[in-house]
């Protein structure tokens, strides 16, 4: 399936390659660079690419182009899946998945390549599973290895690889057995000109951090699962128990991981929490136009809204802006034109405005359009849905672990059209 | 690299696996490291596993090269795959198979078919990855690879699955035959098997069942799978439904266990998993039920940006055909300015797709916002998307053509020229009332610079020139005058509009016309200087003019059709959703063609499995005694295990308890894998089951004698193995008349039965005399659980409610084992499923004891262990 991997950073090196079956030519990789030159933006680079004896599967993360190289035909999403896949191994391992890092790692990278993909066809992505098999770096150990001559390689199979539970590992102790939930809610969402919602629904996931000794099972239950419209589980999860009782009734991978992600029946109203007034106009024939912009909060259930960055991708005639804040720092980027207002917490009492002069090119004509603004926030202890968990229940161990709940609310692809 | 070669060849493992570490190094720099292949060879032998694994990896790249010098290498993997450690045999086979020399193709061969059969289902996986390996390396190979396909396939391990449909997929994909006795494993199998096996074996099975069953579809009737007469229907209706009969269809069972298989996958993580299931349903379901894979699609669009993609793109495609499963999400298609171009342009041709009388005022008003945006290229394909509107939904031509117009004097010029072109569409498509629109557009002329907007105002004025006589002539002037410097477009259609005019207005346009022709005959593209002899001879009449020119009118100014407006995912339908043919819409290589359903389904019975000859096979590799279902299988949950798997929660478990006399300390679960072990140890003493030793005299009470109006009756067990079958547990009931009367007719009735128990009754008792007292046999299966097989216990007159609850011991059969094992541990198996039951006693110091007990049934094993606690402490 896979034939070669080919990594590349943004300025066009090739600074890794691998090959599966035989060795395919960097020189591959020129058909990518052209479609990348056609492509003005990185983002809008094409994820298939048909060159005349190979497909180029690729995906963009984190400043890295992994540029696959396909002989046949496969669902060009096994691929992307799997390649970010790759990418989450390398975050995992390497706690960034960076140039630097990679380079750094290399053997390390290597060797997790090479069990990760067998002729092309997947072997163990399960990182439980490739802990087991190779070990990832830590000061401490590279210092042992390098006295003792030991190894980070593994001689023995893991036994995950063999279970029907491939993603935890045997033999797990802790002395501190924890279990912790992160209730996270996003929301996206589409405000129009007059403030009302075009569009907005809540994506919500479940990130756990499970360090519990032994094998045990655990099963966690909501106070209103009614709320959850569609849901993907992590493969631990018994989906009869879910389908049957809505409780969520699994043995756990060790470490981190996500056990769901939900979307919130699109029935139910969202509550949006913050809301935007603003005053954007361009005059004809002036060479600037006003900027006025005030963030509030809204229906937030008595918690603060923080952690508000609003960015504005401004149009291209835009030159420089002169603006004030009454609260938070902004920057403006004349190169991408991209206004960035660092607005920090929402008090209701006094409201964070930013308000001021925008100044154009001479002579260019009036923009058309008004620029759309992108809001990030952040509220801590609210799930917006009203997503509750009722309880956490293990069986299969005596031990009485710590069990921890915490729920946040963040804004999705939240913008605002002006 | 002298340097290297030293490091290499020191006899410190420290330095050889630094230098390994730098030449895997250039390695992935893509430098050349060929020349060390002398030096590092040597090492494939060491005894330090990470030197040698990166010796593997080395020579994985580099063997081709050296073939001579890989050979040297042949012999250490040879014995390694002789290694107990299954890890060290599948990892030796994956580099030997990896290294690209024909010589070895025979060795190979030979390891494969080993591994085949090898007890480590990992070691089996790996041999279905080298079957494609060596298939490559040596095609010739085919037929032999095929025979161990054939075999792998029939593997139960949810680890090779995946690999092995891998292998077929790539070998030899045209033997649907090898696919038959096995589909119906495939299936059920299918939710345990690793996400990326589950991705291949869904699309293989989606090409098997489009040529084993009869098409779903109705001439997109909704179809009933149980067709069942209407008993209030009207005769009329019934006629009708009487001829709707005759091509009644009714699924196949194993077309509708594929289907109710692969519906929770719409639940993975994976994104290629859940696209898999949503094309099996596009391709296979019937057309009613496809609409569940909707929800499951719009839930990926949250993801990254390549997701997406690939995801929209299939959406596209189906929103063509089936408007319908995607209305409800209409707005979660929605653009973003922050989306990507591409992103957005799928997101605006699946709205397109999506727009109907009822929404689409809406979505204009949504497309009003993209027009305005600053990504031009997307503003100018919205333009085309509210033209494809327009033609499609005739309410609203009148509203979108205005709107179009309007756009006529945007400031920005693409935007202009984009209006233009659509609306030279809509008005071919609208010829009734144009004069002022085009007046308008003749006015841009002045202003507007894009070529193709100019060719098609200059061709709308040609077309209708008859409408707007006024206007027509003097455009020609004016683009007459600048000619020359126009693009070809422009000057072709300059040309054509002076043909157009020298037809029906010769007398304003005659000279204008010629001089026109006059600057084409000069021009310096050869089009142009064509185009303009082609002409000038059509309609210039002279003595050579052929017969053509008479009817040069019609030639230039006939009705011309419409252009369809047409979605660019209009024929992407014949590719199967998902593929990557699909996604560049041509045919990549090694893609397999979806087949049409058959008129006729051919032979359903291939698919019958002999579930005798199926276990003989098994328990032959891998010495398990469970016959029906295997034990990899936990989450798969089919519905026959269904009770099973919610009571226990890993499919090998071990209780434990610390038993500290005589009170219980603590007790904790434990993974099974231990009980992997012993049960191939036991795997030969396990076929014989010992003869009971003792039976218990102790009798139960099944039902007073005042509650049984004077019928009284007890049961024992009696530990005679497999009378009813066995599976079935022996009971021996005595049934007592403690009355001065004949009871007649005793029998069983109305029994209860917890799912998957089974019952075989005691023959009826036709009469019991007064004092008289018969004893019967009767046999229950308790499927393995402690749980109470209730019944009526009945009479000629009279009937009681009886139930019967065994014991835990009485669910375990005694099984042999040598003195030495026996003085370690004892050991039972269950009668139902014959899952082994191990029992452990270990006497520590202070007069504490360990008590362990093994098993795959947690249920029976916490309950055995209650009860075998207080005994113990007794003693």
């Amino acid at each position: 399936m896979i034939h070669s991997l080919f990594l590349i950073n943004c300025s066009g090196d090739i600074f890794l390659e691998k090959h599966w079956k035989s060795v395919v030519s960097q020189s591959v990789c020129d058909y990518f660079f052209e479609a990348q030159e056609k492509a003005i933006d990185v983002e809008n680079v094409p994820p298939v690419i048909s060159t005349p004896h190979h497909y180029l599967i690729s995906i963009y993360r984190d400043k890295i182009f992994f540029v696959s190289v396909i002989q046949t035909e496969v669902p060009p999403l096994f691929v992307i899946e799997f390649l970010h896949r790759v990418a989450d191994t390398f975050q995992d391992y390497f706690g960034e998945c960076s140039e630097t890092a990679i380079k750094d790692n290399v053997v390390i990278v290597y060797e997790l390549l090479e069990e990760m993909l067998d002729n092309g066809f997947p072997l163990a992505t399960e990182s439980n599973i490739l802990k087991e098999l190779i070990k990832p770096p830590t000061i401490l150990r590279s210092v042992v290895n390098s006295i003792t001559g030991s190894s980070n390689v593994g001689d023995t199979l893991p036994t995950g690889q063999l279970s029907n539970i491939p993603w935890r590992r045997a033999g797990v102790k802790y002395t501190n057995n924890e279990a912790y939930f992160d209730v996270i809610e996003e929301i996206d969402a589409i405000i129009d000109k007059s403030g009302s919602t075009v569009f907005a629904e809540i994506q919500g996931v479940i990130d756990s951090c499970i360090k519990l000794s032994g094998m045990p099972d655990l099963s966690l239950s909501f106070m209103n699962p009614r709320l959850l419209d569609d849901v993907s589980f992590h493969p631990c999860i018994r989906f009869k128990r879910w389908e049957s009782e809505r409780v969520l009734s699994f043995i756990p991978p060790d470490g981190n991981f996500r056990l769901i992600s939900y979307r919130v029946s699109s029935q139910n109203l969202v509550a949006i929490p913050v809301y935007v007034k603003h005053m954007i106009s361009f005059k004809e024939n002036s060479s600037s136009g006003r900027f006025d912009v005030t963030i509030g909060p809204k229906q937030n259930m008595g918690k603060t809204v923080e952690g508000v960055v609003m960015t504005v991708h401004m149009p291209k005639a835009v030159l420089n802006m002169n603006l004030t804040a009454t609260q938070g720092s902004y920057t403006f980027d004349p190169v991408i034109k991209v206004l960035t207002w660092d607005v920090g917490k929402i008090t209701p009492q006094k409201l964070p405005n930013l308000k001021g002069i925008v100044n154009l090119q001479s002579g260019a004509p009036k923009p058309e359009e008004n620029p759309s603004l992108n809001i990030q926030f952040k509220i801590q202890q609210l799930a917006i849905s009203g997503l509750k968990v009722n309880r956490l229940d293990m069986y299969g161990e005596k031990y009485k672990p710590f069990k921890g709940v915490k729920y946040i609310t963040k804004a999705g692809k939240f913008q605002v059209r002006t | 690299d002298i340097y290297l070669k030293q490091m290499l060849e020191s006899s410190k493992d420290s330095a050889k696996l630094d230098a390994m570490k730098r030449i895997v190094g250039m390695i992935a720099k893509g430098k050349n490291a060929s020349e060390l292949f002398p030096a590092v060879v040597k090492n494939v032998a060491s005894k330090n596993i990470e030197i040698k694994k990166l010796v593997y990896v080395y020579l994985m790249r580099y063997a081709e090269e050296q073939q001579d010098l890989a050979l040297l290498s042949i012999s250490t993997f040879q014995r390694a795959l002789k290694d107990p450690n299954q890890l060290i045999r599948a990892s030796a086979l994956r580099v030997l198979s990896s290294i690209r020399v024909p010589i070895i193709v025979p060795i190979m061969m030979l390891a494969i078919k080993e591994a085949s059969s090898d007890l480590s289902p990992y070691v089996r996986k790996n041999a279905a990855h080298a079957i494609q390996k060596l298939y490559s390396l040596d095609p010739e190979q085919k037929e032999m690879l095929i025979e161990v396909i054939e075999k792998l396939l029939k593997d139960k391990s949810t680890l090779v699955a995946g690999s092995v449909v891998m292998a077929f997929e790539e070998v030899c994909p045209d033997r649907i035959d090898l696919i038959h006795k096995n589909y119906r494993k495939l299936c059920n199998l299918l939710v345990d098997v690793e996400e990326w096996g589950q991705v291949v074996i869904i699309h293989m099975l989606t090409r098997y069942a489009r040529t084993q069953f009869v098409s779903p579809w109705k001439d997109d009737e909704v179809v009933e799978e149980y067709s069942e007469n209407n008993f209030y229907e009207s005769d009329e209706e019934q006629k009708e439904k009487d001829q709707k009969v005759k091509n009644t269809y009714t699924m196949d069972p194993d077309h509708r266990l594929l289907l109710r298989n692969t519906k929770p996958l719409l639940q993975s993580r994976n994104a290629a998993v859940v696209m898999a299931v949503a094309q099996l349903y596009w391709h296979l379901a019937p057309k009613s039920e496809a609409g569940i894979v909707s929800k499951s699609l719009v839930r990926l669009l949250h993801s990254n940006r390549e997701v997406q993609y690939i995801v929209l793109q299939n959406i596209a495609t189906m929103s063509i055909q089936r408007k319908g499963m995607f209305e409800p999400y209409l707005k979660s298609f929605y653009v973003r300015s922050t989306d990507p171009t591409m992103i957005k342009t799928l997101k605006l041709e699946i709205l397109t797709n999506l727009a109907n009388e009822a929404n689409i005022s809406t979505l204009l008003r949504e497309f009003q916002t993209y027009v305005r945006s600053q990504d031009k290229q997307f503003a100018a394909a919205t333009i085309q998307a509210i033209g494809r509107c327009a033609t499609n939904i005739t309410e609203v031509t009148d509203t979108c053509l205005n709107g179009l117009v309007c756009l006529l004097s945007n400031r920005d010029e693409i935007v202009v020229a984009e209006s233009v072109v659509v609306i030279k569409k809509l008005l071919q498509t609208q010829p009734a009332h144009h004069g002022e629109i085009i007046k308008h557009m003749a006015k841009l002329l002045d202003n507007i610079t894009v070529p193709v907007a100019r060719a098609s105002i200059l061709w709308l004025i040609g077309e209708y020139c008859e409408r707007v006589p006024k206007i027509a002539p003097d455009v020609l002037r004016k683009t007459a005058k600048t000619f020359t410097n126009e693009d070809d477009l422009v000057k072709l259609q300059i040309l054509n509009l002076g043909a157009k005019l020298y037809l029906t207005n010769s007398k304003q346009t005659k000279l204008l016309t010629q001089y026109v022709l006059n600057l084409g005959k000069y021009d310096q593209s050869y089009d142009i200087r064509d185009r303009t002899r082609f002409i000038r001879q059509l309609i210039v009449p002279n003595e050579k003019s052929g017969a053509l020119s008479k009817y040069a009118k019609k030639i230039f100014l006939a009705q011309k059709p419409a252009p369809l407006l047409e979605s660019p995912f209009k024929d992407r339908d014949h590719f199967q959703l998902g593929t990557l043919s699909h996604t560049l819409n041509s045919r990549a290589t090694g893609y397999l063609e979806l087949s049409d359903w058959p008129k006729v389904a051919p032979d359903p019975s291939v698919r019958n499995v002999d579930v005798a000859e199926l276990a003989k096979e098994w328990t032959g590799i891998l010495g398990k005694t469970k016959k029906e279902k295997p034990t990899e299988k936990f989450y798969s949950e089919s519905e026959e295990d269904e009770d099973e798997s919610s009571s226990t929660s890993a499919s090998g478990r071990c209780l434990e308890s610390n038993l500290h006399l005589p009170c219980l300390k603590n007790s904790i679960f434990r993974t099974g894998h231990y009980l992997k072990r012993i049960r191939k140890k036991f795997k030969k003493s396990q076929s014989y089951v010992a003869a009971p030793v003792s039976v218990p005299t102790k009798t139960h009470e099944l039902l007073h004698r005042m509650s049984g109006k004077g019928l009284a009756a007890h049961y024992h067990f009696s530990r005679q193995p497999g009378i009813f079958g066995d599976r079935m547990v022996s009971v021996q009931l005595t049934v007592t008349n403690t009355t001065d009367q004949k009871i007649e007719n005793i029998h069983i009735k109305e029994k209860k039965l917890p799912p998957g128990m089974r019952m075989h009754e005691f023959n009826p008792i036709e009469c019991l005399e007064p004092a008289g007292s018969i004893t019967v046999s009767m046999g229950i299966d308790f499927c393995d659980s402690a749980q109470m097989a209730s019944f009526q216990l009945c009479t000629k007159d009279d009937y009681f409610n009886v139930n019967i609850q065994p014991p835990v011991g009485e669910l375990l059969l005694p099984v042999t084992m040598s003195e030495k094992d026996f003085k370690k541990e004892f050991a039972a198996k269950t009668v139902h499923s014959g899952s082994l039951m191990l029992v452990t006693v270990e006497l520590k110091e202070s007069s504490t004891a360990q008590l362990i007990i093994n098993t795959e049934k947690t249920v029976i094993g916490s309950v055995l262990l209650r009860e075998l606690k207080p005994v113990l402490s007794q003693g």
